[in-house]
């Protein structure tokens, strides 16, 4: 990876004039192990941020920082303006939102609601009515005096967002919330979280490995791997203008070609594929004529037309239905595999089974390269 | 405790049928070695003493009121209140109580310094803290006294430092036997706590800090109700044998000092040799420990409802 094109350019582009939390330049080292290479990103206020990538790229890190769980190596954390690095979680205006809930287990749902609220020394008139309109929120009105053992892991899911909420921060931290739960209930979920962070207007910071949550919730994304920071932007942006290989792997399904560089004219380049074919494509950073790379073409931009039709040929190796749409693997002369994705509404264009030769069809636009 | 036993699933995963009958050799040496010695003790506090031991098989009151109350020689007088037994048994509740809070304050942050070291270091500190229990009893009480004697190496480097210019009189104190009784039953403080401690979910105490809590709030309010049936059982393995405990007291206490382990001792092996009076002070006694573990019991179930 490029250490640092990559980070600095994306900070730069997401300067913001009034951030709810600007990270600087983080790192964190746990012995010789450094799990944040200086990490930097800038959250808008009322936004709903995620922080997305595999386990151990370090999100879940980033997030204990900003928390306070732990102490950072160096660089700075402000939340809107203030630097809170030094202080302990205790005495940072931001609540979070755990992996596995870390209810209180020998305390009611309202006790649990109410423990931030009575550790704030807020008067006890104020209180009962903030917890009641907090579970309300969550719909766990009825449920005020259950344990939370009596809950199932959703209710206990909404119990620690009230909890959470019930304070009243700026900003909400959530640790991989819905991992614990079941798909048909994160579905519903995601939507729910959504909408309460639209409705309370509270910045979101979410982190998560499951890219469909972050790209079905998410303002902006931050895509991290290997304790680095390696594309900040909306789900569209990353998953058009991917930075990198590691950013156009991870987010959905991609072809990579090793290519050569032939031409540069500003971000649009001309690229040689292993075949020899000539393809335009488009780069979000620094090319330069000569130099080898990738780039990154998605299978649903990609057609298979008649032999003798398309930019490449190939022989067609396997057809998976997929309900909605049928993915075919298409092995090139030169040994590359390429799959291209065609929605099953239309009709086949062309009428091909495995075996057959078939022509290749890229839309225009849709090659990226990559620096990497 | 016989639920534990029942049946569930074998590591292979097929299920298993109960089998009561794995505890018959349990409950034949309770029943044998527990129960009827008990029963006997039961009843021989009942029974006329013989002198240098053993029982004549009379009914009588009399060990239970020679430990309550003093009559006159002739018998005449009102009965009044006997105070030896009676200041025995105090001191007995005192000192176990005391050597429970002394072991708690220990043991409660050594627990927890174990509980947070990584998992392959915890096995080296329990391990340690098992150490002392390689020696027998009786031998480590009696080093105690070699310590802490007027010419042992505590008050001779005291004095060597010229910290103190006469030994500090510390054999045969209450001091010593409290010594001798938290030494003694430390780790039974320990591996409880460590144990609770251990299953203690740490992200609680981030949440409760996340959610403004100073640590002492985190302490009280999160992490004892968590950890307070470990406590609680640490407690209850300390104070049970230190309320009975003879040999600190016999070796580090003296005569004046006698906790009610040591009146029984007398009673059937030492000078007394009245088996009745030993008998019912044995009565006493396990009535006790059975008030301590009712209150345990009830604090138990407190905790899961």
């Amino acid at each position: 990876m490029g250490l640092d094109s990559p980070d600095s350019s994306t900070a730069a582009e997401t300067r913001l004039s009034n951030p709810a939390i600007s990270v600087r330049n983080v790192v964190k080292r746990y012995g010789s192990v450094t799990a944040l290479k200086g990490a930097s990103l800038e959250i808008a206020d009322n936004e709903f941020f995620t922080l997305l990538g595999p386990s151990g790229c370090g999100k879940t890190t980033l997030l204990r920082l900003i928390a306070g769980f732990e102490d950072i190596t160096e660089g700075e954390i402000r939340l809107f303006g203030d630097e809170i690095a030094s202080l302990p979680p205790n005495r940072r205006p931001v609540n979070t939102v755990f992996q596995q809930y870390a209810l209180f287990p020998h305390m009611t749902v309202a006790e649990n609601v109410a423990f931030g609220l009575i550790c704030l020394k807020h008067p006890k008139a104020e209180i009962e009515p903030r917890v009641n309109a907090m579970l309300d929120l969550v719909k766990l009105g009825a449920y005020a005096g259950r344990k939370p053992s009596q809950l199932s892991g959703g209710q206990q899911q909404r119990v620690a967002l009230a909890r959470a909420m019930a304070p009243g921060p700026k900003v909400l931290l959530l640790d991989e919330p819905l991992s614990a739960l079941d798909l048909k209930l994160r579905q519903a979920m995601r939507v729910e979280l959504k909408q309460l962070q639209q409705d309370t207007g509270i910045t979101f910071v979410f982190v998560t490995h499951d890219q469909e949550e972050a790209l079905t919730m998410s303002d902006r994304i931050a895509i991290m791997s290997d304790g680095e920071i390696q594309q900040t932007g909306s789900a569209h942006d990353i998953y058009e203008n991917p930075v990198n290989r590691f950013v156009a792997d991870f987010i959905g399904e991609t072809n990579l070609l090793d290519v050569q560089v032939e031409m540069v004219d500003g971000s649009t380049c001309q690229c040689r594929l292993p075949g020899g074919v000539m393809v335009e494509a488009k780069s979000s950073g620094q090319a330069t004529a000569g130099k080898s790379g990738h780039v990154s073409i998605r299978p649903e931009r990609v057609a298979i037309t008649a032999s003798g039709t398309g930019l490449i040929e190939g022989t067609i190796e396997r057809q998976i239905y997929l309900g909605t749409d049928t993915q075919h693997l298409i092995r090139l002369d030169d040994g590359t595999l390429i799959t291209a994705r065609a929605q099953n509404a239309h009709q086949a264009t062309v009428d091909l089974s495995p075996g057959d030769r078939a022509g290749i069809s890229i839309d225009p636009g849709a090659v990226r390269l990559l620096i990497d | 405790m016989a639920g534990a036993v029942g049946g569930g699933k074998s590591v292979s995963g097929v299920y298993r049928p109960v089998r009561p009958w794995l505890l018959l050799p349990s409950w034949l040496v309770i029943g044998f070695f527990l129960l009827v010695p008990v029963g006997i003790m039961l009843v021989y506090s009942f029974l006329t003493k013989e002198f240098r031991g053993g029982v004549i098989w009379d009914f009588s009151l009399a060990a239970y009121d020679q430990f309550v109350f003093d009559r006159g020689i002739f018998g005449d007088d009102p009965p009044s209140i006997e105070w030896t037994y009676i200041t025995i048994i105090a001191r007995s509740v005192i000192q176990a109580a005391i050597a429970t809070l002394v072991c708690l304050i220990i043991g409660f942050p050594t627990a927890f310094f174990i509980a947070t070291r990584p998992p392959e270091t915890r096995t080296i500190w329990l391990f340690l803290v098992t150490v002392p229990y390689w020696v027998n009893l009786l031998i480590r009480t009696m080093s105690m006294k070699f310590l802490i004697r007027d010419n042992g190496p505590l008050n001779e480097g005291l004095m060597a430092l010229g910290v103190i210019s006469e030994p500090l009189p510390l054999v045969n104190t209450d001091l010593a036997v409290q010594l001798g009784l938290f030494y003694s039953y430390l780790p039974f403080m320990v591996l409880p706590i460590y144990a609770a401690v251990e299953r203690y979910n740490f992200a609680l105490s981030e949440a409760a800090a996340d959610l403004y809590a100073d640590r002492w709030t985190i302490l009280r309010r999160v992490v004892l109700p968590a950890v307070g049936p470990g406590i609680a059982a640490g407690c209850i393995l300390v104070f049970v044998p230190s309320l009975g405990a003879f040999l600190a007291p016999d070796l580090l206490g003296g005569a004046k000092n006698w906790m009610i382990g040591s009146l029984i001792e007398d009673q059937f092996k030492g000078a007394a040799g009245n088996w009745p009076f030993g008998a019912a002070a044995s009565m006493i006694l396990l009535t006790m420990v059975l008030i301590a573990l009712f209150f345990y019991a009830r604090s138990q179930s407190r905790e899961k409802t």
